[in-house]
């Protein structure tokens, strides 16, 4: 092939556009199908795996170790769903979940919002310090901080408490730093403007940057979604063998068997506890992407 | 004007000056209490719990045994293999999760019918939680259930229990869970990026390939930056997937003891705070120079749309 390689550099600028003109048509579906057969492998790579947990979850014990392994579920044990409920406490632990989650995301709303508002729109001495300071807890990781923690949270006795899993995650640096930035956004005539209405600061921030700031605080409140409903080494640490207040996180793992026949029933258990989290991304597809990229430089 | 009204004025101005700056401080008190009592005091405390031998739990007794611990932990083969872990776990994790969702973005970003379905498909790892994820790839690279059989993939020890496989094992799984986030990321880069732009590169005669990797990339700079800072954290913070993949009873556990899974065991069944609070600065610190390192980096590479 050397003789034809350094034709091939200079050929090719000139052949293109002739091809190009000779078949638009056929050019644009073979580009399509291209297009398509790659996002449908792309598809399969992310689906496959939750799928294959879907079909095992499905199958009796004594199909799961067939080869090759069966891609369909056959014979679907539909009772594996409803052991997985009863014998994980999955209503319990989703509650828990839920409830934990719950106060973590308000908790960072409320004070992320009230401090953001003292950063953009007050002027108290050493304001600009206690911003650095806000800033400066995004350089701690929580595992830096979790030994002394375990240890503050026992002394209270907030062990096995919701306390002890929601307190130490009621502010955020990340979210005041949004906040702030979406407040200043707001133009200095409207908080002229008013002022001279009569308008205080609590008005102020509850009938004008508040409503402004929607979006921000929407983004906020699903990026300290995620990550609450996410944490495991924490409620590891804080909830012990006293079942009740266990998160499904947890709840999950303890359904972990070792025994094959128990497999099915452990994955239709996480089936169950991924199906609300699915059906909240097909509702706020738009929201999520948006927090998830807040911390990205525009 | 009269002095004495001047002067009332000013009276009027200090004590609204007064107010403001009290509900300032009003309103960042709660934010500052939770740092306070659970991020800087944890924090500095690690540096007095660093020389003492201790144990977790409060009201049993610790006592002094100065730098020497903070030396005897980091020169131990664990803490440095804890290290190696770590950083190997980042370079397996990090590129190629930042390229399949790179991938994702770039063939979802035109277009077409039924992209909608794809785009939610594509970030929906993004809720799959660290348990979920964990359990599914728990029966996948199970040795007896089968996929790893069938495919002629059976060593002994099975891949979750081998020295050789478990990380990398586990790396996959980190992988697939990051592919949700890193592909809406960088599906956000790249609708940032101007079509003008890419067309009149396109006008000039430049190939799909050229335009995407002389004028995308370079645009698509300050996400891949943003990209590898997010990834470096999830790979850093990786623990509940080690937790249940694995476990601390596995024969390969010392082979993906990563640094914060070390943390967590010498914490809770090395049942001496001490060194796990020498490892936490060392985490911290680890952490800083990476950040510190992103910074320079962003300073000098990274090109800006504007």
């Amino acid at each position: 092939m050397p003789v034809d390689a350094p034709s091939v550099p200079n050929g090719a600028p000139r052949t293109r556009p002739d091809r190009k003109s000779a078949h638009p048509r056929r050019r644009r579906v073979v580009r399509q199908v291209i297009r398509y057969t790659l996002l449908t492998v792309g598809a399969i790579i992310v689906l496959f795996p939750i799928y294959m947990t879907v079909v095992n979850s499905l199958l009796a014990p004594n199909l799961l170790d067939r080869q090759p392994p069966l891609l369909f579920p056959v014979h679907p044990q539909w009772h594996t769903y409803a052991t997985a409920w009863s014998q994980g406490h999955l209503g319990l632990y989703l509650r828990n979940s839920i409830i934990q989650t719950l106060i973590i995301v308000a908790g960072q709303v409320v004070t992320a919002v009230l401090a953001a508002y003292a950063f953009a729109f007050l002027r108290f001495p050493f304001r600009r310090t206690l911003f650095v300071v806000f800033l400066s807890t995004l350089m701690i990781p929580f595992e830096v901080t979790m030994i002394t923690n375990l240890n503050t949270v026992n002394s209270l006795g907030w062990y096995n408490t919701f306390q002890g899993l929601t307190v130490p995650f009621l502010a955020t640096g990340f979210g005041t730093f949004l906040l702030r930035q979406a407040f200043l956004q707001i133009p200095r005539d409207l908080e002229e403007a008013a002022a001279l209405d009569g308008y205080g600061h609590w008005r102020f921030l509850l009938r004008v940057a508040l409503p402004l700031a929607r979006p921000t605080v929407a983004a906020l409140a699903i990026f300290s979604f995620l990550g609450s409903w996410n944490q495991y080494l924490w409620p590891l640490l804080v909830t012990g063998d006293n079942n009740n207040i266990r998160t499904v996180q947890i709840g999950l793992k303890a359904l972990q068997g070792n025994q094959l026949q128990d497999l099915n029933v452990t994955l239709a258990g996480a089936i169950i506890a991924v199906v609300p989290l699915f059906v909240l991304l097909v509702v706020f597809q738009k929201q999520l992407v948006r927090s998830l990229t807040a911390g990205a430089v525009k | 004007m009269a002095p004495a009204e001047v002067g009332s004025r000013r009276v009027a101005r200090r004590s609204r000056r007064l107010r403001e700056a009290g509900l300032g401080y009003l309103l960042v008190l709660p934010a500052l209490s939770v740092f306070g009592v659970f991020v800087f005091y944890p924090f500095f405390r690690n540096f007095k719990l660093a020389l003492y031998q201790s144990p977790p739990y409060p009201g049993l007794p610790s006592h002094y045994v100065g730098l020497h611990q903070v030396g005897q932990v980091l020169t131990s083969s664990n803490f440095l293999q804890s290290l190696v872990t770590t950083f190997l776990f980042v370079v397996l994790v990090v590129p190629a999760g930042l390229l399949v969702g790179l991938f994702l973005a770039v063939v979802a970003h035109r277009k077409l019918r039924g992209i909608a379905a794809y785009r939610v498909i594509f970030s929906s790892t993004v809720v799959t939680s660290v348990a979920v994820s964990a359990l599914v790839f728990y029966s996948l690279m199970n040795p007896v259930v089968g996929l790893l059989p069938w495919l002629g993939i059976s060593p002994h020890p099975p891949v979750l229990e081998s020295t050789t496989w478990a990380l990398p094992a586990v790396a996959i799984m980190a992988v697939w869970q990051f592919i949700g986030l890193s592909f809406i990321i960088m599906s956000a880069g790249l609708q940032s990026i101007s079509e003008e732009v890419l067309e009149a590169a396109r006008v000039d005669g430049a190939s799909n390939w050229t335009v995407f990797w002389r004028v995308t990339v370079p645009l698509l700079s300050p996400t891949l930056f943003f990209g590898v800072v997010v990834a470096t954290i999830y790979a850093f913070q990786t623990f509940g997937q080690i937790d249940i993949l694995i476990g601390y009873q596995n024969a390969a556990y010392e082979h993906v003891n990563v640094l914060v899974y070390n943390i967590y065991t010498t914490l809770v069944y090395g049942e001496n705070s001490g060194r796990a609070a020498v490892m936490s600065i060392a985490l911290f610190l680890i952490t800083l120079v990476l950040t510190l390192l992103q910074l320079r980096f962003i300073e000098r590479r990274v090109q800006y749309a504007r």
